[in-house]
């Protein structure tokens, strides 16, 4: 290497260069999260499912608790996309016939019956968002009464329609992440912040609470304290009891990296500058501090969520969490608890999709997040 | 070294302390006790229960007394191994736990052996063939394992055995030797029934596993003490075990603390969905009709055992790792 610059390279920066050096903080988290492809492919499908979960009730079909024995384990129907050589979608009708040796009822499609599917159909009335009645739905079939001949995925043994089901199980079972993580944040942002900032006994009493709560296993504690809330409590209320549950044991992760970074945001030469500068604890805290660490929380949030989308389901699933009449997809999922019912109805499985799809969606998204939030780096 | 060794025993015991109040506060979540459980029972079938049958009742299980007499009772007889009756079966629990606490430690055990036995030349390869198709592949099915439940998987791993090859991998013993006593026979027929599930079981630890252990190799490989010993000529095997894979193994093996309550964790839901003779659905069964004897001594076993079994892994720590030893902070 000789000490002579090369004459061909300019002395001042390049645009991206100097792009770069007057970007603000979120503009590079951005350009650093949209590099990982994968992380935003999730973002989108994440994005997806909460929008499923927003409007839950106009994109099922049939009412999900409507039941009706003789519509029970219809296998999933297959949709005919051209009429006669046009784009006309349609099911065939159902035909129900007795096996004379089992006497069960089992159905075969109808190729005489064509029903076809209509966009922005009438059918069971509903209000959305809890203020606008209304009975239009996104898709249905002519006759508006699409619980008698459309099973997208097929039904469950009470005749109700599993892809309706699985559209309201999804605003359950999404929600119930969103307000477990945000009890574990308000309860991981303390205690790891008081962890973190005050140090001395206060964090070595915090620690060894977080150290002792997780070498504990949880699945039996929480299917103890799940067991517990009365078979009295309305749907709301156990929804909100078996939140509490999760989110009690599940904040330790999150006061775990708040106090790491409260720790290592301490020792830095600008938080120094505002001591010395004299900004008042509270203002280096809510000014300084929380600006320079709310990506990785975000990204440890959205590492968290699974986890908790995972406790709900599992406990549901076991008949300790959610209790029918509510829908979430542990309780979809119990119905298909053993091979008789799995070997009858394999429709039943549906449920499980969309648990790996958002779990595995929001651990990329983590992942992502996580990498750009530290955009210096 | 001792005074690690003492905080870790100082810690174990407090947790242990711990683990009793809260499954003591478990026990007494339900509203009602056992009493009212048993005469609603009762009325059922017929037989009605008088106010005063109920108070002797309440008095002879010391259902009567102040909550803290009642805590500091039974804290006494477990201390004693004694657990009591399961109002249920009407026998002691610790009968009626049985062999079935065994089985869920070996399972446990195993799974956990399997996951170490998996993840450490996974990690290995993906790290020292990092972005070629073998890594992408465990990759791939380490997001996999990340992201199905445990009981998900059981579901579907029974589905497929069922459809697939006509297998039901459910139980740990054959029907002619579920209530035999233990011989040789029972003893193959319970190690052809166990793979299903600890492989079940592993996956989801190996997944993780697999990636702190190629994430650390990767940070290891890249030292310029790796590049000096292939510059000396060291073959590629020596390079790459002898040093990056000892130094990487460190954080690794303190991941065994969470591992134990993991995988216990999961062992208690696949029992469940496999009906494996674990403690597992004994649990499930015991919360559900609220023999809460019964499901609290389960959660404080469990509870304890883990914490001993993390305990030893510390001790395992110390003695693979100098710094500990050394009475260094980690």
């Amino acid at each position: 290497m000789s000490l002579t610059l090369p004459a061909d390279e300019p002395l001042v920066a390049t645009e991206a260069e100097s792009r770069i050096a007057v970007a603000t903080q979120r503009q590079l988290i951005w350009w650093r999260f949209r590099r990982h492809k994968l992380a935003v492919i999730s973002a989108v499908v994440v994005i997806a499912f909460y929008l499923v979960a927003i409007f839950a009730d106009p994109l099922a079909v049939s009412p999900p608790w409507d039941t009706n024995a003789s519509r029970g384990y219809i296998p999933p129907q297959a949709i005919h996309w051209f009429d006669n050589g046009s784009f006309h979608p349609y099911v065939y009708g159902l035909k129900g016939k007795r096996d004379l040796r089992t006497f069960k009822l089992s159905y075969a499609p109808d190729p005489s019956e064509k029903r076809y599917l209509t966009l922005f159909a009438r059918g069971y009335a509903y209000s959305l968002f809890g203020l606008i009645p209304t009975d239009i739905h996104l898709l249905g079939v002519a006759d508006g009464h699409p619980e008698n001949s459309l099973f997208l995925l097929g039904t469950d043994q009470m005749g109700r329609d599993l892809f309706s089901r699985l559209v309201l199980a999804t605003r359950t079972s999404l929600t119930i992440g969103l307000v477990g993580v945000t009890l574990s944040l308000v309860l991981g942002v303390l205690l790891g912040g008081l962890s973190g900032l005050q140090g001395g006994v206060a964090d070595v009493v915090i620690q060894r609470v977080i150290e002792i709560l997780r070498s504990i296993p949880t699945i039996p504690l929480w299917m103890g304290l799940a067991a517990a809330v009365p078979t009295s409590w309305s749907p709301n209320q156990v929804y909100f009891a078996i939140t509490l549950i999760i989110s009690l044991i599940g904040w330790t992760e999150l006061a775990r990296v708040v106090r790491g970074r409260f720790l290592a945001l301490r020792e830095e030469d600008f938080i120094t500058a505002a001591e010395l500068a004299g900004a008042s604890r509270m203002r280096i805290i809510f000014r300084h501090m929380v600006p320079s660490f709310l990506s990785h929380i975000i990204a440890a949030v959205s590492l968290a969520l699974p986890a908790m989308i995972i406790s709900e389901t599992t406990l549901s699933f076991l008949g300790l969490g959610l209790r029918p009449p509510a829908i979430s997809w542990g309780v979809l999922l119990q119905d298909a608890q053993n091979l008789e019912t799995l070997a009858l109805a394999p429709w039943l499985l549906f449920a499980a999709i969309p648990v790996i799809v958002v779990i595995l969606a929001f651990n990329f998204l983590g992942d992502g997040l996580r990498d750009a939030a530290d955009p210096y780096g | 070294m001792l005074a690690y060794l003492a905080r870790r025993l100082v810690l174990a015991v407090i947790t242990v302390w711990a683990i009793t109040l809260v499954t003591f506060i478990i026990m007494q979540l339900p509203p009602g006790d056992f009493v009212d459980a048993y005469m609603a029972q009762s009325a059922a079938m017929g037989s009605a229960f008088s106010a005063a049958e109920a108070a002797a009742m309440r008095h002879a299980y010391g259902l009567d007394q102040p909550i803290w007499v009642q805590y500091e009772k039974w804290l006494a007889l477990v201390a004693h191994g004694q657990f009591g009756l399961s109002f249920e079966y009407g026998r002691p629990v610790t009968e009626v736990i049985g062999d079935r606490l065994w089985l869920t430690v070996a399972l446990a055990l195993l799974a956990i052996v399997v996951t170490w036995g998996l993840a450490l030349p996974i990690g290995i390869y993906s790290a020292v063939r990092q972005y070629s198709i073998g890594d992408y592949i465990f990759t791939f099915l380490g997001f996999i394992g990340l992201a199905v439940p445990n009981f998900l998987l059981a579901l579907i791993v029974m589905y497929i055995g069922f459809r697939a090859f006509g297998l039901n991998v459910g139980g740990l013993f054959s029907a002619d030797q579920q209530l035999a006593p233990w011989s040789w026979t029972k003893l193959a027929d319970l190690g052809r029934h166990l793979p299903a599930p600890v492989l079940i079981l592993a996956l989801a630890g190996t997944a993780q596993l697999v990636r702190i252990m190629r994430a650390n190799l990767l940070d290891e490989l890249r030292r310029p003490y790796v590049m000096t010993a292939r510059a000396r000529g060291l073959s590629e095997h020596r390079v790459i075990l002898k040093y990056p894979v000892r130094a990487a193994l460190n954080p690794f093996a303190s991941t065994i603390g969470y591992l134990l309550p993991f995988t216990v964790s999961g062992s208690v839901i696949i029992s469940v969905v496999l009906s494996l003779d674990t403690v597992g659905p004994l649990l499930l069964h015991s919360l559900l009709s609220q023999d809460m004897l019964l499901a609290s001594t389960i959660i404080l076993l469990l509870g304890i055992l883990t914490v001993i079994g993390t305990l030893l892994s510390d001790l395992l720590l110390m003695w693979i790792d100098p710094r500990i030893r050394l009475g260094q902070r980690r």
